[in-house]
């Protein structure tokens, strides 16, 4: 842990966080580690599935889209071999929880793994890791062979780690089969889902690590304890990753429908230097980003939908009013200008478009007519691409331009950056 | 080629976690691995991945072309990436990046003269509750002042 825990955490998956050696499996099995699965050994598929149903459990990488039915779509009877894989190529700006389930209760992940094979008779797994992330490669072999040494792996189930090597477009769940395939991560046509086709062209369950980890807490405790810990659709907590312009950034377990407002004033201790909030990245930087006064919201899928953004995958960036949101706008577009795979068109020639109007914006050299053009450019990339990514890039810019148009129009025909005038934009 | 015993043993390992017939996804680990050993993709590292999985060199060099941390000439003893994506830009990661710059006098993908220390700006490096945040090679530094910057590049131009 990187970070001091706060008080009004709920430690559900990160309740082992912090004990002395809370990676080994010793430490694991002494703290209820396995039990889950033992438990789940002993009811039938449909059992478990239903369990992860009623928990409310939703899809921790950015979706949203609830996990119980996810594994339902795996057809159980076909003849094809099954199997999991684990999306932890955390890559998603504003979002580094991943990181810490693996590093401090990586067991935790295992036996998530496990129960979900349990539920679609799959035979193997695979934790695909971004390549960044290479002490959790070791973290995660090492606790897998203890696993193999005590009898959970092995025994029906085999579990391996995958590394990626730089590439954000992996995080999407077509790209990243394609990646575990050997080739360029580019996304797959859907339908089929990988539920159906996934994996080395067999039915797969694909979940984010933080997905997997609640499952062991839903077995043991019931579906119903982790749903009522949340809101109604929304069970459970996660991680919640503070980040930017706060005075205790960190990443903290908060449950579901936790008031935003409390999160960035209490869990992160208020805006620094006495400043005030301008803006909220709600759930990662593919998000549409709220202004400071449409952040009076609980945290939950529905109620962010609601605000017309996204829980996404729980990175909570907080700007200050020194902020310049061109300049946020073009940092975006920057990166998924440089991560666009270049498979669809929208989506590759659009990001490089909008950072092109973005840089000569922010250079000073902005037209007025380039508001509108960033505006409908990157409406038209909406829905006309293969994966997310397109939507990713557009919708923040999107809700940038529209409700920060007064500091586009700050920056035109040759004004400098009021922000950067006024001092550094970073005043840290 | 012939690599080292550990990396062959770990080679050997990847090779049999993955489906018969389906050799051909230890790809992208077998690469990155390679690159860890010998220091960057080389035509030879091609050549003998394509060797060892049955596939083409066409095949292989079209997956080192798409992911970034495979790069075809060798870095510095020390890769030092700085991020400046969104929660590190908000923190001061550009300024990091910039004094990195001056300091060395090299620039993005850039190796100072003696092969010591490469630099890099890099995206989101899943770092963020404890921005601004870099890595060297594969170690993860935190909360990086400007002081620590200077303090770790007088180190790694050393070491």
């Amino acid at each position: 842990m990187y970070n001091q825990p706060s008080p009004l955490e709920t430690r559900i998956l990160t309740r082992r966080f912090g004990l002395p050696r809370s990676a080994a499996i010793e430490t694991y099995l002494a703290h209820e580690g396995y039990q889950a699965y033992e438990k789940a050994r002993g009811m039938t598929p449909e059992a478990i599935i239903e369990e992860v149903k009623t928990s409310a459990l939703r899809g921790r990488g950015g979706a949203g889209f609830p996990a119980g039915m996810k594994w339902s779509f795996v057809p159980r009877a076909s003849s094809k071999p099954k199997y999991i894989v684990v999306n932890a190529d955390e890559s998603e700006p504003g979002t580094c929880k991943d990181r810490l389930l693996m590093e401090n209760d990586p067991h935790q992940l295992i036996e998530g793994m496990l129960i979900a094979a349990l539920a679609v008779d799959a035979r193997a797994g695979y934790i695909y890791i971004r390549g960044e992330y290479r002490y959790l490669i070791e973290i995660m072999d090492r606790a897998i062979a203890e696993a193999y040494q005590h009898g959970f792996l092995g025994r029906g189930f085999d579990a391996y780690t995958h590394t990626g090597a730089g590439a954000y477009e992996c995080g999407e769940e077509s790209a990243l089969l394609e990646s575990l395939e050997g080739k360029r991560g580019i996304p797959r046509i859907r339908p089929p889902f990988p539920a159906v086709v996934g994996a080395f062209q067999c039915p797969t369950v694909l979940n984010n690590v933080e997905t997997y980890c609640a499952v062991p807490w839903i077995i043991l405790r019931g579906g119903g304890a982790f749903a009522e810990l949340g809101t109604p659709k929304n069970g459970g907590t996660r991680l919640f990753c503070l980040s930017g312009h706060v005075n205790r950034p960190g990443v903290y377990e908060l449950p579901l429908g936790f008031p935003l407002l409390k999160m960035i004033h209490e869990v992160g201790g208020g805006i620094r230097n006495g400043n005030r909030l301008k803006a909220v990245i709600p759930g990662g930087s593919s998000c549409p980003l709220l202004k400071a006064e449409e952040a009076d919201l609980p945290m939950d899928y529905d109620s962010l939908a609601k605000a017309r953004s996204m829980l996404g995958s729980g990175g909570v960036v907080i700007m200050d009013e020194t902020t310049c949101m061109v300049k946020v706008a073009l940092r975006i577009m920057r990166f998924y200008a440089h991560e666009s795979c270049g498979w669809c068109i929208p989506c590759r020639e659009g990001t490089n478009w909008l950072r092109k109007l973005l840089e000569r914006f922010h250079d000073g050299m902005g037209r007025s007519s380039d508001i509108v053009l960033i505006g409908s450019l990157a409406k038209n990339m909406l829905g006309r691409t293969f994966c997310p990514l397109g939507d990713a890039a557009a919708l923040p810019t999107i809700s940038i331009v529209e409700k920060f148009a007064a500091e586009f129009e700050a920056h035109l025909e040759g004004r400098p950056c009021p922000f950067e005038e006024a001092g550094r934009l970073v005043m840290a | 080629m012939t690599f080292s015993h550990q990396l062959e043993a770990k080679l050997a390992k990847l090779m049999r976690s993955y489906p018969a017939g389906r050799e051909r996804s230890a790809l992208v680990p077998l690469l990155l691995f390679a690159q860890d050993e010998v220091g960057a993709v080389t035509p030879e590292v091609v050549e003998e991945a394509a060797r060892r999985l049955k596939i083409t060199t066409l095949e292989v060099e079209e997956v080192v072309s798409y992911y970034s941390m495979l790069h075809r000439r060798p870095l510095g003893k020390h890769h030092l990436q700085i991020c400046t994506n969104i929660s590190c830009l908000l923190t001061g990661g550009s300024e990091l990046w910039e004094q990195a710059c001056r300091r060395l006098g090299v620039g993005h993908k850039e190796v100072t003269a003696d092969g010591q220390i490469s630099l890099e700006e890099v995206e989101c490096i899943g770092a963020c509750s404890w921005a601004p945040a870099l890595q060297v090679n594969y170690d993860f530094y935190h909360q990086v002042t400007p002081e620590r910057l200077d303090r770790l590049l007088a180190e790694l131009r050393n070491v």
